[in-house]
């Protein structure tokens, strides 16, 4: 059995692999058709091997599998290995991965239909799939970073898929560089984790955790900082890169600029999630700073909120969902800063469902619009598309959190978490995650309101061709609007309330406040009851509510407000000017010093000082010296006599 | 009675006025080469003087070398001189300076 099972745990990542390098290699053989079954299949049976390993981990209890598939190399005692760590945790991603993926393939073969690169864009989204496995598979932080660097590349590819286009060039470069500030920071964590371990592997690394603590390190003479809180939060910047964490989240909004079954794939489902699930995975190191998990947590409120309010003021529907995504990952983050990993990694399941499904509805208005992605001028599009209605529909009630669907859980659990947390910032967060409650539903009705329902906006020409998207588009949509209302209700027991992972996260009993409150709970349905009586609901409610009221009834108040409050519109027109900061200090701050070592350190002291320099001193010297050689033989013997003579004086009176 | 230090004194002189020869002549390669044979010949001097001083006949034998290898060198330092004379028109030692750098 574990020997079949091992097998099983090798083929999961390799069936993408294998699909990507034949539709990447091949692709332009083998057609179109063949390219996208090939990757299909690949990622398909990814997913059915994952199911498998759910069934054997999850359901049948069986022990974690923890094993080195292959020794890279060995080097002064660190063994650089690839290897696989198959626990509870990592097989909930897989079957979020795999299905995910495998939804936002299938999609693909409709949105793509017309486009060239096809068979690459099928290439890519393989090797994603593939390199996102690894990821969440591994067993140690060496192919943790692997995987990492491997999605941001791939990420990076995808955002410029279109590579004609300046706009997608611009962001997909922005997104790298962000991405590359975040790693850096993530390596530094991984060195720390080397230096005080010596090891790279996960189940070593945790042992020794505890004796880590308490250690001290100085980095600046005199600051005596906690080894533990300087390695998590150094990891934890790896996170707010990829996890688009303020100040890093600049990069999720404009990756809007690729494809959009990318932005539902990599940019909300799984790869932004990778932060999330590193520190989940990290749970033994996190635990042991407070410090870590404050600043986690504070990071996680401010980017859940603000992130949410310039989700109000975006007219591109695409951008609307993003905002969304960012908000939603600082309410993760927030719960991973309270300790509630499991709650953490529950919302990243239930998001990575319902916001692929917002993501990929926005897609199918898009096509059905001719690629016009400014929501004023769509509206009434209900009659005209009614699967992608009332899909985008349920993964609006979703991640609003109603009750019943599968948002209304995890986020509830995460408020209630926060809630309960004694942790410095937890009341800011506190604050923070209940205001982003209500600021989540007014934007993503503003945006429903505004495709679906009202005044038909589009010009004429538009209204006339559209009609609901071919089955490719719109079975997806079903499949992942089906646990989009269903999955919360299955797992909440068990994740968010009960220790469903196992060894696989670790809380310390001073920080175990899920336990405290699984106390209450009794049942789904019970949380259901339960919540009519707290305010989330009202607040999600009261945002529902607010949209339609200025969305459906008043149009004109809207304008009145940003007229109003023009500042504050301007201000997050600007996004808080973050981009205009990054542009000017660090973009315009790194062009001046790269001039400066351009005009002065390789123009003036390279090439003016050292390489002509060396070359003019020794022309100039030898214009001067070369008129000792006058040719007339008898300077040369004079020469040569009073060599000879100081030769002699020197023998003589030595 | 002739010492010898005065036939030292004779060879120095000799050297000393060859040298000056090759030095201060700016007009005539020929002179140079008599310069250069008188130098030889104010060695020889030496030579003979030591070897008569010391009982020793190896010095008169160096000596005959010497004059043979001169007339050799005297032989084809004129037939340079053609050659040379040929080619530029001019013996005049201010004219060859062509390995001025």
């Amino acid at each position: 059995m574990t020997d079949s099972m091992q097998n099983i745990y090798l083929a999961i990542p390799l069936a993408p692999l294998f699909g990507a390098i034949i539709a990447g290699l091949f692709g332009w053989k083998i057609g179109r058709t063949a390219s996208h079954l090939v990757t299909i299949a690949g990622v398909g049976i990814a997913f059915l091997l994952s199911l498998i390993v759910f069934n054997h981990i999850v359901i049948d209890g069986a022990e974690p599998f923890n094993g080195t598939v292959y020794t890279w190399m060995v080097s002064n005692g660190i063994n650089f290995q690839v290897g696989f760590l198959i626990d509870k945790l990592t097989a909930v991603m897989l079957i979020v991965v795999t299905f995910v993926s495998l939804m936002v393939h299938i999609y693909t073969i409709g949105y793509m239909h017309d486009d060239p690169g096809y068979q690459r864009f099928f290439s890519y989204i393989a090797l994603f799939t593939f390199s996102m496995l690894m990821l969440v598979m591994s067993n140690n932080f060496l192919q943790l970073f692997f995987g990492w660097e491997a999605v941001g590349l791939v990420s990076y590819l995808l955002i410029g898929f279109w590579y004609k286009k300046p706009t997608a060039i611009y962001a997909n470069l922005k997104a790298f560089l962000v991405n590359r500030v975040g790693d850096f920071g993530f390596l530094l964590g991984i060195a720390a984790v080397l230096m005080y371990t010596g090891s790279l592997d996960y189940a070593e690394v945790f042992k020794q955790a505890p004796s880590m603590e308490g250690k001290t390190m100085e980095i600046f003479p005199g600051h005596a900082w906690s080894v533990m809180t300087v390695t998590c939060i150094l990891l934890f910047i790896g996170a707010m890169g990829k996890s688009a964490q303020v100040p890093l989240h600049v990069w999720l909004p404009d990756s809007m600029e690729g494809p959009t079954p990318i932005s539902a794939l990599i940019h909300a489902a799984t790869m932004v999630t990778a932060g999330i699930f590193m520190v989940a995975r990290m749970s033994p190191l996190f635990e042991l700073s407070e410090t870590a998990l404050s600043f986690v947590m504070v990071i996680g409120a401010i980017t859940a909120l603000f992130m949410g309010f310039l989700g109000l003021v975006q007219n591109d529907i695409k951008r609307v969902v993003a905002y969304s995504t960012l908000s939603q990952l600082g309410y993760m983050t927030v719960a991973l800063g309270a300790s509630a990993y499991a709650t953490g990694i529950f919302h990243l399941m239930t998001h990575a469902f319902f916001k692929a499904l917002l993501f990929l509805g926005a897609g199918a208005v898009i096509i059905a619009m001719h690629h016009e992605q400014d929501m004023r001028k769509m509206g009434g599009l209900r009659k005209y598309m009614p699967i992608t209605w009332i899909t985008s529909l349920i993964g609006s009630l979703a991640l609003i959190g109603t009750p019943g669907f599968a948002g209304f859980y995890s986020k509830d659990a995460i408020i209630v978490a926060v809630k309960n947390s004694t942790l410095d910032g937890s009341g800011f967060a506190y604050m923070a995650v209940l205001v982003g409650v209500f600021i989540t539903a007014l934007y993503s009705f503003r945006m429903y309101f505004m495709v679906f329902h009202g005044k038909e906006r589009m010009d004429e020409h538009t209204r006339e061709h559209l009609h609901e998207c071919s089955k490719v588009i719109t079975i997806p949509l079903i499949l992942l609007a089906i646990p989009s209302v269903v999955i919360g209700a299955v797992f909440v027991g068990q994740m968010a309330f009960g220790g469903f992972f196992g060894d696989a996260i670790f809380v310390t009993e001073a920080h175990k406040i899920s336990a405290d409150v699984a106390h209450h709970f009794d049942s789904w349905w019970g949380l259901i009851i339960h919540s009519l009586a707290d305010l989330p609901v009202y607040l999600a409610a009261a945002g529902v509510f607010v949209a339609w009221f200025l969305y459906m009834r008043r149009p004109d108040i809207p304008e009145m407000i940003q007229q109003r409050f023009s500042l504050i519109h301007k201000i997050l027109i600007n996004k808080y000017g973050f981009d205009r900061f990054n542009e000017i200090f660090f973009a315009g701050g790194s062009r001046m010093l790269g001039t400066l070592f351009w005009r002065v350190g390789d123009e003036k002291l390279i090439d003016g000082l050292v390489v002509n320099g060396s070359a003019k001193s020794v022309g100039w010297f030898a214009s001067k010296f070369r008129h000792v050689q006058t040719g007339y033989l008898y300077h040369y013997a004079f020469v040569m006599i009073i060599g000879l003579l100081l030769l002699l004086t020197w023998v003589v009176f030595r | 009675m002739i010492t010898l230090a005065d036939y030292l004194v004779l060879g120095a002189i000799l050297f000393c006025l060859s040298l000056a020869g090759i030095f201060l002549n700016r007009k005539n390669v020929i002179i140079l080469l008599m310069s250069i044979e008188l130098m030889l010949l104010s060695v020889n001097m030496n030579f003979v003087a030591f070897s008569a001083f010391m009982q020793d006949i190896a010095g008169q034998v160096f000596v005959f070398f010497i004059l043979t290898v001169a007339a050799a060198e005297a032989a084809i330092g004129l037939a340079i001189l053609v050659v040379l004379y040929r080619a530029k028109h001019s013996i005049n030692v201010d004219d060859m300076d062509s390995m001025k750098g």
